[in-house]
Order: C-alpha cells, then structure tokens, then sequence
C-alpha cells in the first residue's frame, strides 16, 4: 500500500489496479459511501428547506420582498441563473471537447462532471420561474398548441434563452445517460435486491456485445460532437440577454465569448470542489488522483487568464469607445459603491489563480477545495457586477439608486445550492459517478504504455457487461475477457 | 403568406419608413409638453392615480424604490444656478426659484421603435394599429425585462398585491370601471389613456365619422392647469397637437432633427437612441 501511495502523486492512475477492483470501489460508492456524505445531505436538504419556505413567502406576498425595485427589475435571481448556466459548461468541456481531442486523464472525473452540467442547467431552469412575477403563467413562454392562436415572441432574447436551455438540457441528460449504459450494466450484475431491478431496467439490455460497443461508440461521439457548438451557443444566448438588450454596460459585442470563458472558468472550478467532495466520500483516491487535479487545476488557470483578457478587452472598449453613458458605468463599477464587489471580483478571477501555478498548492487539497469555493463566489460576483451597476446607472438619471437584494433573495439562492447538491449527491448515489469501462480503458493504455487511445481496440476488451467481472481472478489473468 | 403579401408589406414598410412608418395607420396618437408652461405641481399624476386605478404604495414602499406612478415629474437643477447658491450658502432646497429647478414631466413615450416590445418573451407589450405602445396586463407574466430595456425606465411593476391596501372597503368604490385592476406579477404603464381614446372612437364611429381633434383629453391634459400637455391625432393636420409638432419641426422617424431655425424648442428625450418616441417636449426657455 505505501508502494502505492508513493506512485499515485506522478501518475494519472496506478496501472496496475485489478479491473475488478475498480467495479469494487465504484459499486460500492453507490452502496456504502462515508458518513461524510450523509452530512452532505443533510446541509443540502437544510438549505432547501429554508429556500422552499422564502419562496413560498416571496409568492404570496409579491417579488417586492426580494427587494427589487424600480430600476432594478432584475436582480440577484438572474445573476444566479447566469451563474448556473455558466456552471453547467465545464462537464460538456470535460466529457466531449477532452474526448474529442483524446485527452484521457478526463476519463476518472467526466462523469460527474457530465452529471454537474445537467444537474446545474436543473438548478438555473429554476431561476426564471421563481424570477417571474407570475410564475404560474411561466409556460407561455413555450410554444405550445393554444386556442387561442397565440404564440411566444420570437424576438425575445427570453425565449432564445427558453430553447437554448431545454435543449442543452435534454442533449447532456441523454449524453450522460448514454455514457452510464455500459456502467449501468455492471451495477446490475455486481448488485441485489431492488438496485438490480433499477439497474437491469436502466442498463438497457447491456451485454457487452461486439454490435453493442460499436453502437455505443458512434452514438457517443455523435452526441459529444453535438454538444460542444450547443455548449457554446447556451451561454451566448444567455449573454444576449444583455448584450441584444441597450443599457450601456450591457451593449457589449464581446459579451458571448466572455460568458463562455467565465462559465469554463466557474465549471471547471466547481470540478475542483466536486472532484475533492466525491474522492473523499467514496474513498477513490487511487483513481481521481492529484495527478489528474493537477491537470483540471492548470486548465482552470489557463481559463482564468483567458477571462482576465476579455475582461480587459471589456473594459479598454468601453473606455476608448465614444458612448458616455458606458464609460459611467464601468467607472461607477471601480469606484461607485458596488466597487468592494468589483474589486474582489477582480481579485478573485485574475490574481487568485496563479495559486494554481504552484505545484506545492495545488497538491494541497483541503486549500485548494476553499479555493475552488472561492473561485465560484468570484464568478458570481461577475454576474452580479453585470446585472445590478447597469440598472442602478442607465440613461434615466431620476432611476439612480443603488440597491442590495433582501434576505428573501438571499435565502432563495443559497438554497439553489441546495438544491443542486441534493440532485447531485442523489445522482452519485444511484449512478456510478465514475466510468468504469473508461478508467479500465485507461488503466489498458497506460499499462501497454500508448499515448492516445487507439480506436482499432477490440471493444469488448473493455465490457463492462456480462460477468465476473468481480472476480479478480477472471480479470487479472486474462484482460481481454471481460465479457 | 405568400411571397406576393411578403413583397407587398415589405414594400409599404419601406414606402411609409421615410415619412415615419405611421402613414398607414388609423390613427397616430401623439403629446406634447410645453415645459415652459410646466410648474411642476403634479396634478398630471394625481389625476392619472385616479383615471388608471393606480395604487398608492404608501411612503415605505415608495422610499423602497417601488413607486406606481405612470407619470412622474421629474424635476433638475439649473447648474449654474445651483452652484452659485450652494456658493452664497443657501441650503433652502425649497427655493425652487433660487436654485433654477425645471421640471420634465415623464409618461410613456409610447415609442415608434419601443425597446420593450421586441424583448416580451409572451408579447404581452405591442404597437396597436393606433400608433400607441400597448401593454396587455392578461397576457403579461412578469418577466420585467421590457422595464430594463425602456432607456427611460417608464414601466412599473407591481411588485405587490396592492387591492386592499390602496383601496380599502368603501374607497374600492371610487376605481374606474373602464379599466382593471391590476394584481401583483404584471408590468404596467402609461396608455395614453386607451380607456378615452376607446370610448371616442366608438361614438365616432356609431356617428360613422372620425374622431375630432379635441373630442376626449388625456386624464393628465384634462387636470393640467396651465395647460401644458396638448394630446390628438397626428394624422389629422389640423390638430392642436400636429400642428405644434410641424412648427417646431419635430419629424417622427427621424432620430436627429435637422431644424431650419435653432431657436424652435422642440426636442423629444433621448431621441439619439432612435427610440422615435411620440412625445415631443417643447425646451423650456430662461431669463438669464
């Protein structure tokens, strides 16, 4: 075991672990993780149960109890919703560009990250409706069959947001879903009682079959090739919001690309958080290893630099551009009384991740989960400081007010966190949130020592279906019979 | 549609755009303020609170930022005039006259190219046939971002169910039945009165005539007590309020107004942003 211990820093995973042991580990996280996880829960159900009753006053009584106001119509309820659209980009970056470009230390931690993508975009899809002011009404923004003949406004960057959304979400829930088969299939096998009927339901008839692994390879890249523009798009789109909209600050060209890098930024740092919370409660330190958090580490410092220089680009156009009304702005984000949140917005985006440039640090964990923390409050401030300076100083100087949201608003996004980490921690519970038959594959590669990949690799060299696969004996001798 | 329609609408777009894209239209409702008439005593406001069943939000809710007034004045400092007081150390904030404070009264600019309207998600706000910015409170659900693109933040929402509170027992009496009232969860703004101009068209049209230039006012117009506030009909040529606006050559479609005589006073707000709007202010002029 200390021989091992020793390899795991170099290594993006120990090439020697039994693959049987790797269905080991990752079956049981769904059966018996840490008490730590328990906990978990219990924050998150707290959390949402605060959140549920602030919103169900927030209903009754009217939106004035968020403390939005006259010129600011929206508020912190979009700032979040940006947020966690933002957050949903890095699982697709994660389980489709880094499979498109044959990067495999993603393989240990794409899974959950996938699952983050679709359980964030759940969380964000709540924001508009708690948002409206007649939430009950909220389906009108579908294009639904009416008798009355009416149809929602195409112009409007709102119903852009409504497609983009749903379709984003529907698209990662499938890709997720399609990727967990072969896993599904081995839950089914290696458990009893009422998980395997779930799995046998939920694995789809998995066996392992040549025709099967050729089927799911094809459907796989389709829809990783799918995602990535509609990644891409979702957070343009949700950028347009303010950009197609003419308050000065919001009327930026570069808005699309510099809310894809903050949402990179913030989705790769909710990895980092994910990443360490997972590898504790299921005890999975010899596959997501501080070689692989490492690599996301240095990824999110190259996405940090890149948001730093959009920000610059922002701000230089704004200041050289002719528009008066603009340039107040940003200068009332560096100096007006939102600039505490500016200025550690600042901080926290552009000066804190060169943290990531030390290895020393990076290999510390318990900093770099604070850290990662730190980074998503920082990427929410981003948000914020696009929302709320704009409103407070448009073109109309009797609408000046400054504002801060109320605990009502408070609470309802607090407890979006909630929200998100019960789907989560309800989803690694039921789901292996590792990928069993791609850390297998990697183990096969690093072990017959190749780089990339090679597609002409029998499939069902890597089954993770059929049986025995507990048996050690099974799969140490003779690597290639799996299924 | 067939491509015949399309080339059609297409064309008289582009035939009416050069002369303001109204020409079409059945009528063409426009204002004009004269702010050197304007004293700023907000009659205009208290009348539209009781023509448009406006709730009073009460003075917490008020200071909160949460105000329901469709009109509102606003009201400026004449800088020089300002800093020369702030200078001699007069702090008498009263003394509207010492300080050289204007007033701009400001209802919906009813904007020919309004940004709320393309950014409805539902449609809820669109340009009826009239010329005038409508807001379908039914139809509206809340999203508030017609509020957020309105460069003069002219829509209100109601951020809270305000029925009882404004109007309790025997004052729910005194609500207009011409129009509803509105619940919490819906965006609301100046109409123009749609409620009159409604009522005028539909005699006139039991009378199979149009409706005369001075036949209804405006709740605002009709309260002004000197008389600032002229409203009618754009298409009809000889109206009070065409005529103002072709005397201080204020063209609607046009976003800078080239004038033959700089000393004409007409101007409408933030017409740079080209939100065309159909409000024309008439500057107000000073003694120095």
């Amino acid at each position: 075991m200390a021989d091992y211990l020793d390899k795991q820093d170099i290594k993006d995973i120990d090439e020697h672990i039994e693959w049987a042991k790797i269905n080991e580990d990752v079956v049981r996280s769904i059966q018996n993780p840490r008490w730590s996880y328990w906990v978990a829960v219990g924050v998150c159900v707290l959390l949402l149960a605060i959140a549920v009753s602030a919103e169900v006053y927030q209903y009754n009584n009217g939106m004035g109890y968020a403390n939005l106001d006259w010129p600011h119509m929206w508020d912190l309820y979009i700032a979040t919703f940006v947020f966690w659209i933002g957050m949903s980009h890095s699982g697709t970056l994660l389980s489709a560009i880094l499979h498109i470009v044959q990067a495999d230390w993603r393989k240990p931690i794409y899974r959950f990250a996938e699952a983050m993508t679709t359980f964030t975009l759940m969380t964000a899809a709540l924001f508009p409706v708690i948002h409206v002011g007649r939430l009950w009404n909220i389906y009108w923004t579908l294009p639904y069959l009416s008798d009355r003949g009416i149809w929602p406004n195409f112009r409007s960057p709102l119903i852009w947001d409504a497609f983009a959304v749903f379709t984003y979400l529907t698209s990662s829930a499938l890709f997720l879903y399609i990727g967990s088969v072969p896993d599904l299939a081995i839950c089914r096998d290696n458990t009893t009682g009422f998980r395997k009927k779930l799995y046998t339901v939920l694995s789809l008839g998995w066996l392992g079959t040549d025709t099967q692994w050729r089927h799911f390879r094809k459907a796989y890249m389709i829809m990783a090739c799918f995602l990535i523009p509609l990644a891409v798009s979702v957070h343009s789109i949700v950028s347009m919001d303010f950009s197609a909209s003419w308050n000065p600050g919001w009327h930026v060209t570069t808005f699309p690309p510099y809310f894809v890098a903050g949402a990179l930024y913030s989705g790769c740092a909710g990895i980092m958080t994910l990443f360490i919370l997972l590898r504790h409660f299921f005890r999975w330190e010899k596959y997501m290893t501080l070689a692989i958090f490492e690599k996301n580490a240095k990824l999110t410092f190259a996405i940090a630099m890149v948001w730093t220089y959009l920000n610059l680009i922002e701000f230089a156009s704004a200041w050289y551009g002719h528009d008066v009304a603009s340039k107040e702005v940003l200068w009332a984000k560096f100096t007006g009384p939102y600039s505490p949140v500016f200025w550690s917005m600042m901080f926290i985006g552009s000066v804190l991740p060169f943290t990531l440039c030390f290895q020393k640090l990076r290999r510390n964990l318990p900093l770099m989960f604070f850290i990662s923390i730190i980074f998503n409050i920082g990427m929410w401030e981003e948000r914020y400081m696009i929302i709320a300076p704009t409103l407070s100083l448009g073109y109309e100087p009797t609408a000046w007010q400054v504002e801060w949201p109320s605990i009502i608003a408070w609470s309802i996004v607090l407890g979006s966190i909630g929200w998100f980490g019960l789907l989560f921690l309800i989803f690694v519970k039921v789901i292996p949130s590792m990928s069993m038959y791609e850390v297998k594959e990697m183990v096969y590669h690093r072990k017959t020592g190749e780089d990339a990949p090679p597609m002409t690799l029998p499939a069902y060299a890597l089954t993770g279906g059929g049986h025995g696969g507990l048996h050690p004996a099974a799969s140490k001798s003779d690597p290639e019979g799996g299924g | 549609m067939s491509f015949k329609n399309l080339f059609h609408h297409w064309s008289r777009y582009r035939a009416d755009k050069e002369h303001g894209g109204f020409q079409h239209y059945e009528h063409m409702w426009v204002m004009a303020f004269d702010l050197n008439k304007c004293i700023g005593c907000n009659a205009c406001a208290v009348a539209c609170y009781a023509e448009n069943n406006l709730p009073t939000v009460g003075a917490d809710r008020f200071a909160k930022n949460q105000p329901m007034h469709w009109m509102r004045i606003e009201r400026y400092w004449d800088e020089p005039q300002l800093t020369k007081a702030h200078a001699e150390g007069s702090e008498d904030l009263e003394d509207f006259q010492a300080f050289g404070a204007s007033f701009l009264p400001m209802n919906c600019q009813n904007c020919n190219a309004a940004p709320c309207e393309p950014v409805c998600p539902v449609a809820a706000t669109y340009h009826t046939p009239d010329g005038l910015n409508a807001q379908v409170y039914n139809r509206c659900i809340g999203s508030r971002y017609c509020s957020n693109n309105c460069p003069y933040r002219l829509r209100y929402f109601n951020f809270y169910s305000y029925y009882d509170y404004s109007w309790p027992a025997p004052l729910n009496l005194q609500l207009n039945p011409d129009l509803s009232v509105r619940d919490k969860g819906v965006m609301e703004k100046c109409t123009f009165c749609v409620q009159r101009i409604r009522n005028a068209k539909d005699k006139a049209e039991m009378e199979h005539r149009k409706v005369q230039d001075g036949e209804f006012q405006t709740a605002c117009q009709q309260t002004c007590p000197t008389s600032a506030i002229t409203f009618g009909d754009m298409l009809d040529p000889n109206s009070q309020v065409a005529q103002l606006w072709s005397k201080h050559q204020v063209q609607i479609g046009k976003a800078y107004q080239d004038k033959e005589n700089p000393d004409l006073r007409g101007y409408r707000v933030l017409e740079a942003l080209n939100t065309d709007p159909c409000v024309m202010m008439l500057e107000r002029v000073r003694e120095v």
